[in-house]
């Protein structure tokens, strides 16, 4: 698609107002919305954006299954967020830099990384599965919007260095409470630095709902205090949040500034497969997003317009369920991982310290009990 | 990014001609270590124009571009977060807290990022970051500009935590701090930054995680790290007059802990006192007794004791001088050492 210059119309001169009701580039049922602001991506790209979002969903499924099977800790889904997740990270470039939460393993495995890698944090044999440099993938941070901090020093570097990267950081709307957020948005705007601050508003901090988080109009308007371009978008429409992050990116990359898209979407499931939704929402509120489903959305609009059928949408499912079956296969065993690696990296060269403690704890290894000499 | 001036790289570093105090060693070290290696930047609050409210990085701005010195929003999360993004991204950033406890907002982007990032991510990630803190007491300071936070950090695996205690070694540290792999806490005893050294600066020096014993003696060793090495060399000299021979250790790192050369010391005097002003209880004094009792408990000749601020909240200033320990302190925990002249 042809990347377009931010809007004037999405971003008026005094950032003061924004449009109350999202932006959208199709309606719920499929159909192509009016809007003028954003340019709907051609049919190349939503199908990308389609099977991307299948398979992720499929492997958050096993991902959630594999919970329950005693093979992950814990697992926070991303279901019902897949336009978010997956339509940002089309947008990026290779060159670009994601600094994912928690909560968006699809993002980071729609990047590019292994799922066991991306899963090792919650299988629970390292922290991060993964090497941060190979898809420019920050690990996934637990502590909230502390990575965003990151996302703008890494861009501001770029900057400094005469790099064209851009860091797109993952909030949730919970997160845009902390002050690490503001303090990023606060940088970013100061440095002008080529960062996009990517909210997904899922509705929910755990259980704590949006009415307690904040008493702002949006979570977009947070960055109008920063002189932060902000843009509110439907997080369940993969075409607009493809569309946003994409023009968000173009303009970061061209000397134009951060930018904050708060997408409006919904967490499907608990906030983990720990946690029990049922105790602070009702039933009703879930199928009602679950009728706004962002694949659905796609798969009515890209068979209208011949560019999905059975035997396509057949291809693509036989895909995510070979991904998941060898997820599940290459997570059927227990890893084992080195107590000697507890030593390994917490310096460039471990301590005379621990050195000894490591040889402490290889010569307790196995050991019976000492007895009385 | 913005160039070095043309022939500043690798400058050699010429033998200072007259006492050079703490303050003007540090901006030598900063200086030469941005003339040295261009993905240095410096950044804070007030570092900029202002050159920093000690002048620690006076005319560094001026001289190296707003590219690689330069003023940031007053949040030192964002400090500190930033500086971890570079870091990522292949600079080499060296940040300044204002004072100690102002450095407490930055504390969950140290501890929970800067400290663990190598070891989440099994090495691949490497944060040569050196967080600069102007520590301590003994200046006047008014509320929450007096505290010695290093407990704090040092309590967390992944950072090294360095002290300097004189002028010349404040200059050998930071060059060394900078060059380390490793994030760094540099803490600076500010009431020290006035202090004076006839020395030639050098990057030539004890390696930076290793203490050294800045006077030697028999009867006991004084264990000083920052602000209290001078007060503990006063002390040792105030001593001889009364015929006491007092080594001084200044352990320069507080992590890691430099186990041999305290050990060695304390195994030949059999006597320890650890200083610090930090409040005692859970204070750094009690790590470096707990361990001087594990590793020469046969040697020891009396219990290791400690000179600390008291544990309360740091003390206004007109009632600091009660709070930091004094040679007066210090020698009288000597002679609570159970002194035995026919020893």
């Amino acid at each position: 698609m042809t990347v377009t210059a931010p809007q004037p119309a999405a971003w008026p001169a005094d950032r003061g107002l924004l449009p109350s009701e999202p932006l959208a580039l199709l309606a719920a049922d499929g159909e192509p919305t009016s809007c003028r602001e954003l340019e709907l991506p051609g049919l190349d790209v939503l199908t990308a954006l389609h099977r991307s979002m299948v398979i992720g969903r499929r492997l958050d499924a096993q991902a959630t299954a594999l919970t329950r099977q005693g093979r992950l800790a814990v697992y926070p889904s991303s279901r019902g967020q897949e336009a978010c997740q997956v339509g940002a990270v089309h947008a990026m470039r290779e060159q670009d830099w994601l600094f994912p939460t928690y909560r968006d393993t699809v993002a980071v495995v729609t990047r590019g990384v292994d799922p066991v890698e991306a899963l090792t944090l919650l299988r629970g044999d390292w922290h991060c599965g993964y090497d941060p440099y190979r898809h420019r993938v920050a690990p996934q941070c637990t502590p909230l919007a502390t990575g965003s901090l990151h996302a703008v020093g890494l861009a501001r570097a770029a900057a400094i260095k005469g790099e064209d990267t851009v860091a797109v950081t993952f909030l949730g709307d919970g997160a845009t409470s902390e002050g690490d957020a503001h303090e990023a948005l606060n940088f970013a705007g100061v440095w002008n630095a080529p960062v996009v601050f990517f909210v997904q508003n899922n509705g929910y901090a755990i259980s704590v709902p949006l009415a307690k988080q904040t008493a702002a109009p949006s979570l977009a308007h947070k960055g109008i205090g920063y002189g932060v371009a902000s843009m509110l978008i439907d997080g369940n429409d993969p075409a607009v949040v493809y569309a946003a992050a994409r023009t968000a990116i173009s303009a970061a990359a061209s000397g134009a500034g951060p930018t904050l898209i708060e997408a409006l979407t919904y967490r499907i499931e608990a906030h983990t497969n720990a946690d029990d939704a049922a105790r602070y929402r009702g039933e009703d509120e879930v199928r009602a997003w679950l009728a706004r489903d962002p694949i659905t959305r796609l798969d009515r609009y890209l068979r209208a317009a011949g560019a999905l059928d059975d035997r396509r949408s057949a291809e693509i499912s036989a895909a995510a369920e070979r991904a998941a079956a060898g997820l599940r296969d290459r997570m059927a065993t227990r890893p084992e991982p080195d107590p000697a690696e507890l030593f390994r990296h917490v310096y460039a060269r471990p301590t005379a310290a621990l050195a000894a403690q490591h040889a402490q704890l290889e010569a307790g290894l196995g050991a019976r009990h000492p007895e009385r000499p | 990014m913005t160039s070095t001036p043309a022939g500043t790289a690798n400058r050699p570093q010429a033998p200072a001609a007259a006492p050079v105090t703490m303050a003007a060693a540090l901006n030598r070290a900063l200086a030469d270590a941005l003339a040295a290696d261009d993905r240095v930047v410096v950044f804070g609050e007030d570092v900029g124009t202002l050159g920093g409210v000690f002048r620690i990085t006076d005319g560094l701005a001026a001289r190296f571009g707003e590219d690689r010195v330069f003023d940031t929003p007053l949040a030192e999360a964002g400090i500190v977060g930033t500086a971890i993004g570079m870091a990522m991204n292949g600079l080499r950033p060296l940040v300044e807290m204002q004072f100690d406890a102002f450095a407490y907002p930055a504390f969950e982007q140290i501890t929970s990022h800067l400290a663990k990032m190598r070891n989440r991510t099994r090495g691949r990630i490497e944060l040569p970051v050196v967080v600069r803190i102007p520590y301590g007491g003994g200046i006047g300071g008014v509320e929450h500009h007096s505290d010695s936070s290093e407990a704090y950090f040092t309590h967390t695996a992944g950072l090294r935590v360095v002290t300097p205690g004189t002028p010349a070694d404040a200059y050998t540290l930071l060059r060394q701090a900078i060059d380390c792999p490793d994030p760094v806490i540099f803490l600076e005893p500010k009431r020290r930054y006035w202090s004076r050294e006839e020395s030639a600066l050098s990057t030539d020096g004890p390696p930076a995680d290793t203490a050294v014993v800045r006077r030697p003696g028999r009867d006991v060793t004084l264990i000083s790290y920052g602000g209290t090495v001078a007060t503990a060399l006063e002390a040792a000299a105030t001593g001889a007059d009364a015929g006491w021979d007092i080594e001084v250790i200044d352990l320069r790192s507080l992590s890691p802990f430099d186990d041999a050369t305290v050990t060695a010391s304390v195994r030949r005097t059999g006597r320890a006192v650890v200083i610090h002003e930090a409040s005692g209880f859970c204070g750094y004094g009690a790590e470096a007794a707990a361990r001087i009792s594990e590793q020469c408990f046969h040697y020891l000749e009396a219990p290791v004791l400690r000179v600390t601020g008291f544990d309360i909240p740091y003390p206004p200033p007109l009632l600091e001088e009660h709070h930091l320990p004094t040679t007066e302190r210090i020698l009288r925990a000597v002679q609570r050492l159970q002194w035995n002249d026919n020893a």
